[in-house]
Formats: structure tokens, C-alpha cells, sequence
């Protein structure tokens, strides 16, 4: 009863926090001089105003979707990885680098784009291997390892770019070579979204619910989260379990990096993460870190990201904008939580 | 500075932790403030210095009442406190230090500082170098800074808390050397200990605090057995003593020796024997914190041996202890025994070995049911551990300690318990120590010790005691040996 209470207390707050987060957004767009509703209706219809529009929504999707998923791992330890973005990037790699090892073998395109993919996630593995190991070994705090290792990561692409994967003749920020599309992931005909893809990113999302929620591995990583001290005087082998979370997070986190090179670029370009790794931080905090609930928020993301592609062209206006309006509502979203639990506990 | 308190309350929760305390200092005075963990000690003085408010009553500076609001508010209007942890910043400088809580203008004016702090200084005949850094400094040598900077601060009453843990004999003689040169000089100083002989060497008057009350005060010269009577004198009745008399070794420590940035503990030897229990007495910090978590394998000791059965298990991880059938039970049981968030069904579930990958969640209810009834837990598998009260959430970690246990160490097994749950989870203790387990425990409770050991040992400063037979020793033997008397 005082249970039901309290949730319904907790999800007037949540509203709250998005009408304030949408109130804020309109106070800025009415700072610099445009019309909000104009601005939001172009959202909408540039989001969902056709079925071309709704798969490349979903194309934004899968990314934001597997990165949240490796992110709750990560949370639930207790671990805040920023280092996604690196993981992202080195899965994008390590993919484009097995493609062009077997381009011109006699294997055939499927087995070719497979071992893609085992490459990509075994490169995020490895760029989150190398954060948990910083941290256990190291001492040094994975939000500074991630955020050097991201560093690298980015120099990293740059340098293949221009370097040993250039295009012939002169490198070029477009990026390495595209593949054969013989090597593209299959796409849905006349769409950019490729199903197999998205089939990838509802089971991160499945597997990542179920290990968290009905699993011994999910309850003792959720142990070290909330509390590492005790969980290490029970028994729970601490340093084991944070590695663990870093490598699964890594192999999600690689898994989207090869989907961007598979099914959507099908070639390595400089800035290949596209943000989706912070973005899936973001989700994963606006959730409160439940599983249930990331792959309608991560919907909701990419399509404010597709939506407001289109308001350069028609209201003048900076694509930026739905990055405004997706960190003023984490941003209200957290002051909201802080007042509810003040509210709350007073009383 | 004349301090005067009147009827001082102060509650956490529903614990009184201060109940009706008059107390008047008059100027020039050492005043000595003693009491066992937990008596309210602290508070009182916290309350002084403005670290807390008072929930009632009123203080009295030199005849005015004031409000302390804080300890900036409090050093203003005279009163500064030394606390048991220097409160410095050790990567700096002294006389960055100082100035740190000088108020002033941007520019800190370095030399007037320099020049005030020493002419302090040879007035005490201190010798701290100003331009060390701070982490280079003795413990000794941070106090005498401490109390440097509240006199430089304009501290008229100097309230110091347990100011003798941690440092030599030679630095504390002259530590009570500058308090003797205060006083004199009409400072106030007010001398928080558990330690009888520092009391009754340098305090000029005693009042001794008990469970939040002040139960006495004394003057000189001092009757030892009527201040440990007043420390502790408590009677409670708590059933017949059960002995164990089994005669096979189970655990051994041999020349155990352990360091601590304040405390060094040498050559620990204890043989014990299966179903034994041994008590660990002594004031909080004189090292038995130390010894105990070092029989887990929480801290690694630089020297010794420590055997379970033919086991060899020093120089091993603590989850090789742990595998090994050694259970540690820490005090604290929210930091360090249970998660927060997690519920009694989810703590069963991590304690417990199960096979399989996916967590069978009927058994994992069914598990915790049996653990509620067997331990009397109020709350359901679902609740989390923070719904639960404190007597609960203990019930709860011995709960969740699994069967079998060839040593089970303890941290305060009843702290924050009344007297039925206490008596009812001890029961619990010695049905596990005549199917064979043996137990370690530190409690503050005197009486505790002597009823459920068989054998004790007495720690002080990081020196430990030969086994003590408890049948044979007293509540006042006891005291005398905690408060560093008769070593």
C-alpha cells in the first residue's frame, strides 16, 4: 500500500522532470528567436514522417541500444564507463581490420562478416579489458583510464585513416575504402536498416535483462555495485566481478562499433561512434539503471537525433538541438530524483 | 574561561546519548572527562565545540549563555577542540596549514603568521619546523601544532579528545607539561580519556560518564577501584556460565606481529581450542580491531604464523581463510556485512553456494523463510536489508553465516542490542561452539566478555595480554588491565 503510494509520488516526479526539461528547451529556442512548436513538429515528422525516416530512426537505435545494454552491466558494478566511446571505436576497427584481411580470400561473405563481428567485440573486450585492469591493478579510476583510453582510441582511427588504410592514391576524412557490399550486412530492400542488426540489439538488450535480473553472476555484480566492502567479506571475489563487467560491457560496446562498420558506413570513418556511447551513458541514467525501460528511452533518443537532422534545412536552426533537450531532461530528470527523495524523506 | 554546561540531552535516534549533564569548569582547570566507548563522551564534547547541537539545555561561557553554532562559530567565542584524529592536511605545509583556517584577505600574510606562531612556540618549548610538510611530522608533533594553531586562533578553553592514543611516553610528558603551562596561564583545558593513569596524573578534577549519564565526579587523590566502579559498574544477570572443555587445537598464532600507522602489535601466541570461545578486551584502538581482522586475513601481518587444523594460512588471500572455514562478522553492518538495496532473500542467495547459472528464485524464498524463523528476523525474503531494524539486520548476518564454521570471528556480536536479544543470539553462538565451532570476539562490554569466554585477552596501546582464565578474573581485574593499569 505505502509501497504503491511511493511509486506513484516517484513517477509524478518523472513527468514533472520531462515537462520541465521540454519547458526548458522552449525557453532556449525562444532565447535565440525560433519557433518551438515549429521545431517540434519538424522533429516529429522527421523522425516518423515516413517509413525511410522510422528504419533510419532504427538504424540509430541498434547503436544507443547496445551500448545502454553494456552500460547497465557496468553500472550495476558500480562502474561508470566512460570509456564506451573508445570501446565503440576499437569494436569498429578491429571489425574494418578483419573485412580487409579476408576481403579478397575464397571465403565466403557471410563467415567473413561473422568473424567482423567476433573481431569488433573482441576489440571492445580489449579497450574495457585494458580500463578494468588500469582500475584493479592500476588504481587508476576507469573514469580517467576510459577517458584517456578514448583519447587513444580516436588517434588511433585518425592515424589508420590517413596512414596504413588510406584510400588510394590520398587518405581523406571520408574514410577508408568502403567494402563490396557482397560484405554489407542485408538490408531490408530501398532501407538503410539492416534486420539482422536490429535482431542483435534486442537480444544485448534480453540477455542483459535476464543476466540482471534471474542470474547469480547479475546478483553478485549487483552486490559489488552497492556495496564492493561487504560484498568481498561475503565472499564474492570483487576484482573478478568489475573485470567481468568491463569485458562485458566492452563486447557489447564492440558488437555496436562492427554494426556501424557492417550495416551502415561499411567502412572505418573518423568519428565512427558518433557519440552513441555518452548517449547510451545518458540513457542508462534516465532509466535509473533498469533494464525494462532502455529500449523505449533509446528509442526516444535516436529519434530526436534523426528528427532534428532535418531543422538546419527547414527552420534555420542547429541540429544540436536535440542534444539540448536529451541532456536538459538527464539533467532534470537527476535535480527531480534529488527533490523527490527531499520531499520524501521530511516527512 | 569559565565553561559551564546544564542539562545537556542529546539523541540519535532513540538512543539518549546525553542525558541531563550539568557540568561547571572553572578557569585554570584541567578537567578530566572519563568513560568506556559509547558512554557520551564525544558528544558532550562535540556539542561544546559546535561539531553538533544540543536537543536541549544550555552552555554557559564565562557566565553568558551562547549558541555554538559550528566549530568556527565556537573557536570565535574561545572554545577549540583537538580531536583523536589530527584534522590536518598532510601533503602541505605547516604554515600553510595554519593559515588554512585564518581568517583574512587574499594575500595571506605569511610572515606576521611565521613570526606570531613562533613566539608560541618558545613559549612551550615546541620545535616544529614551519616550512615541513605536515606528513613528515611525529603524531606528537601534529598534536603540538593542533595546539598551536587553536591558540593562535584565540582558544581560551581546550578540549582534547583521547589526546594520548598513538603517542611515546617521552611526547606525552611533555604534553602534559603544556597542558599543566595552559592551565596555569588560566587556559581551560578539558581532558577526554579512557585511560585512568592520564587522568589521574594531570586532571586537577574528574567526572566519569555512563551510558550518557554523568554517573561521578572525583578529585584528587584518586581511588583507582572507584573510578572503574563508576566506569562500569553495572550489574546484569545473564544465566549460567557454559565452559567448554574439549582439549583439541584448532587454531594457532604464533609470534603474530602487526603495524598500523598508529599502533604496532608484537608477538601474539593463542592456541585454541575446538568449541573455545575468547574474548577481546580493551578500549577501541589498542589493537584488537587489528589482531582479529589479521586471523581473517583482512590485514596481512609483517611477521608470524597463523595455522587452522594442518592448515598454513598466513601470507593468503582472505578468501583462502575464508574457504579455508574461517567467517569474519564485522561490526559495522551496513558498510561492511550487508548491501543496501539488496533484500534477506538476495543476501541468502550470495552467501549461499548454489549450483547453476540462473538463480531458482522458489528456493532462494524458501531458504529465507526458514532463515526468518530460525532466527526470529522481523521482515519477509523481500524485504531489503535497510527496512530492517538494527537488532534485525544482526539476526540477519548471523543468519546468513554458513554452516559449518570452524572459526567464527566476531566484531561486537551484540552492539546496539538489548540485553534479551544479546542473551538470545549468544545462545545461537554456543550451540554452534558445541557442534564444534570456535569463537573470537571483541566487545566493549565488560560483562560480555567475562560471561561467554573461556579464555580472554586484554589489548592496550598494542600490547596484549597473556590468556586470562575468565572464570577466575573480575569485572574490576578487567577494567584495571583495559585502562592500562597493572601491566
Amino acid at each position: 500500500m505505502h509501497d504503491r503510494k511511493s511509486r506513484w509520488i516517484s513517477a509524478a516526479f518523472q513527468v514533472l522532470a520531462v515537462v520541465t526539461a521540454l519547458l526548458f528547451t522552449t525557453a532556449v529556442m525562444l532565447l535565440v528567436k525560433a519557433q518551438p512548436l515549429e521545431a517540434y513538429k519538424n522533429i516529429l515528422i522527421g523522425s516518423f514522417g515516413s517509413v525511410t525516416k522510422i528504419s533510419d530512426v532504427l538504424v540509430a537505435w541498434v547503436p544507443l541500444l547496445l551500448a545502454a545494454s553494456g552500460l547497465l552491466v557496468t553500472f550495476a558494478a558500480g562502474l561508470w564507463n566512460i570509456g564506451i566511446e573508445g570501446q565503440i571505436t576499437l569494436g569498429a576497427i578491429f571489425a574494418t581490420g578483419m573485412l580487409r584481411l579476408l576481403q579478397d580470400s575464397a571465403l565466403p561473405p557471410e563467415l567473413i562478416i561473422l568473424l567482423g563481428f567476433v573481431a569488433g567485440a573482441a576489440g571492445g573486450m580489449l579497450w574495457a579489458g585494458l580500463v578494468g585492469l588500469l582500475k584493479i591493478y592500476g588504481g587508476v579510476n576507469e573514469i580517467f583510464g576510459g577517458l584517456g583510453m578514448n583519447f587513444v582510441s580516436t588517434a588511433l582511427t585518425i592515424w589508420l585513416i590517413f596512414g596504413p588504410w588510406k584510400r588510394p592514391g590520398v587518405g581523406s576524412m571520408s574514410g577508408t575504402e568502403p567494402f563490396d557490399p557482397s560484405l554489407w550486412l542485408p538490408m531490408l530492400p530501398g532501407l538503410r536498416l539492416s534486420p539482422w542488426s536490429l535482431v542483435i540489439a534486442i537480444a544485448a538488450i534480453l540477455i542483459v535483462f535476464l543476466l540482471l535480473q534471474g542470474t547469480h553472476f547479475g546478483l553478485r555484480l549487483k552486490a559489488v555495485g552497492r556495496n564492493g566492502r561487504a560484498a568481498f567479506l561475503m565472499g564474492v571475489p570483487t576484482a573478478r566481478y568489475m573485470f567481468l563487467a568491463f569485458i562485458l560491457c566492452g563486447l557489447f560496446a564492440g558488437l555496436a562499433g562492427s554494426v556501424q562498420v557492417l550495416a551502415v558506413y561499411h567502412r572505418l570513418i573518423p568519428s565512427i561512434s558518433s557519440g552513441y556511447g555518452f548517449l547510451g551513458l545518458m540513457i542508462a541514467m534516465l532509466v535509473n539503471y533498469q533494464a525494462l525501460w532502455v529500449a523505449p528511452v533509446a528509442l526516444f533518443f535516436a529519434a530526436l537525433n534523426i528528427g532534428s537532422i532535418q531543422l538546419p534545412i527547414v527552420l534555420k536552426l542547429d541540429s544540436t538541438l536535440s542534444g539540448v533537450l536529451q541532456g536538459a531532461l538527464v539533467l532534470f530528470v537527476l535535480v527531480m530524483d534529488g527533490v523527490r527523495r527531499r520531499f520524501t524523506q521530511k516527512r | 574561561m569559565k565553561v559551564e554546561l546544564r542539562n545537556i540531552h542529546k539523541f540519535f535516534g532513540r538512543v539518549h546519548a546525553n542525558d541531563d549533564i550539568t557540568l561547571t569548569i572553572p578557569q585554570g582547570t584541567i578537567q578530566g572527562i572519563l568513560g568506556e566507548n559509547g558512554a557520551g563522551k564525544s558528544t558532550l564534547m562535540k556539542i561544546l565545540s559546535g561539531f553538533i547541537q544540543a536537543d536541549g539545555g544550555e552552555i554557559l561561557l564565562d557566565d553568558k549563555v551562547v549558541k555554538i553554532a559550528s566549530p568556527s562559530d565556537a573557536i570565535r567565542q574561545g572554545v577549540g577542540m583537538l580531536h583523536q584524529d589530527p584534522l590536518d592536511f598532510p601533503p602541505m605545509r605547516v604554515i600553510d596549514n595554519l593559515l588554512i583556517g585564518h581568517a583574512g584577505g587574499l594575500f595571506p600574510a605569511r610572515k606576521q603568521v611565521a613570526a606570531a606562531i613562533q613566539k608560541l612556540q618558545s613559549q612551550f618549548g615546541f620545535n616544529i619546523d614551519l616550512d615541513a610538510f605536515v606528513d613528515s611530522l611525529t603524531v606528537g608533533e601534529r598534536q603540538q601544532l593542533e595546539i598551536l594553531r587553536l591558540l593562535w586562533m584565540g582558544a581560551r578553553t581546550l578540549i582534547l579528545d583521547e589526546p594520548t592514543t598513538g603517542i611515546s611516553a617521552i611526547q606525552k610528558a611533555k604534553l602534559f607539561e603544556t597542558l599543566r603551562i595552559l592551565a596555569g596561564q588560566g587556559m581551560t583545558v578539558i581532558f577526554v580519556s579512557h585511560k585512568l593513569e592520564d587522568v589521574e596524573g594531570l586532571c586537577g578534577q574528574v567526572v566519569v560518564l555512563s551510558r550518557g549519564k554523568l554517573v561521578g565526579q572525583a578529585s584528587p587523590p584518586y581511588v583507582t577501584d572507584n573510578l572503574v566502579q563508576m566506569m562500569f559498574g553495572k550489574v546484569v544477570t545473564l544465566g549460567e556460565r557454559q565452559n567448554m572443555t574439549a582439549e583439541d587445537l584448532r587454531f594457532q598464532v604464533r609470534d603474530l606481529a602487526i603495524e598500523d600507522y598508529r599502533l604496532q602489535i608484537r608477538n601474539v601466541n593463542l592456541d585454541l581450542r575446538r568449541g573455545e570461545v575468547v574474548g577481546l578486551a580493551g578500549m577501541e584502538g589498542s589493537g584488537q580491531l587489528q589482531f582479529l581482522r589479521a586471523c581473517a586475513g583482512i590485514i596481512r601481518p609483517v611477521h608470524g604464523a597463523i595455522q587452522l587444523g594442518a592448515k598454513t594460512l598466513h601470507g593468503q588471500p582472505y578468501h583462502a581463510f575464508q574457504n579455508a572455514g574461517i567467517k569474519y562478522v564485522p561490526a559495522s553492518r551496513m558498510e561492511e556485512g550487508l548491501i543496501p538495496g539488496l533484500t534477506l532473500s538476495e543476501h541468502f542467495m550470495l552467501t549461499e553456494e548454489r549450483p547453476g547459472f540462473f538463480i531458482d528464485r522458489e528456493e532462494a524464498a524458501g531458504l529465507t523463510r526458514q532463515g526468518i524463523q530460525d532466527f526470529y528476523i522481523k521482515g519477509t525474503p523481500a524485504s531489503t536489508v535497510e527496512s530492517l531494524s538494527g537488532g534485525n539486520q544482526q539476526r540477519a548476518l548471523l543468519a546468513l553465516l554458513r554452516s559449518p564454521i570452524d572459526l567464527l570471528l566476531m566484531e561486537h556480536p551484540s552492539r546496539g542490542l538489548d540485553i534479551e536479544s544479546t542473551i538470545w543470539i549468544w545462545s545461537k553462538l554456543k550451540e554452534r561452539c558445541r557442534q564444534g565451532t570456535s569463537i573470537i570476539f571483541i566487545s566493549a562490554d565488560l560483562d560480555e566478555v567475562l560471561h561467554y569466554s573461556d579464555r580472554i585477552l586484554v589489548f592496550f596501546n598494542g600490547k596484549v595480554s597473556l590468556p586470562l582464565d575468565a572464570a577466575a578474573t573480575t569485572v574490576d581485574q578487567l577494567g584495571q588491565l583495559i585502562g592500562g593499569k597493572g601491566w
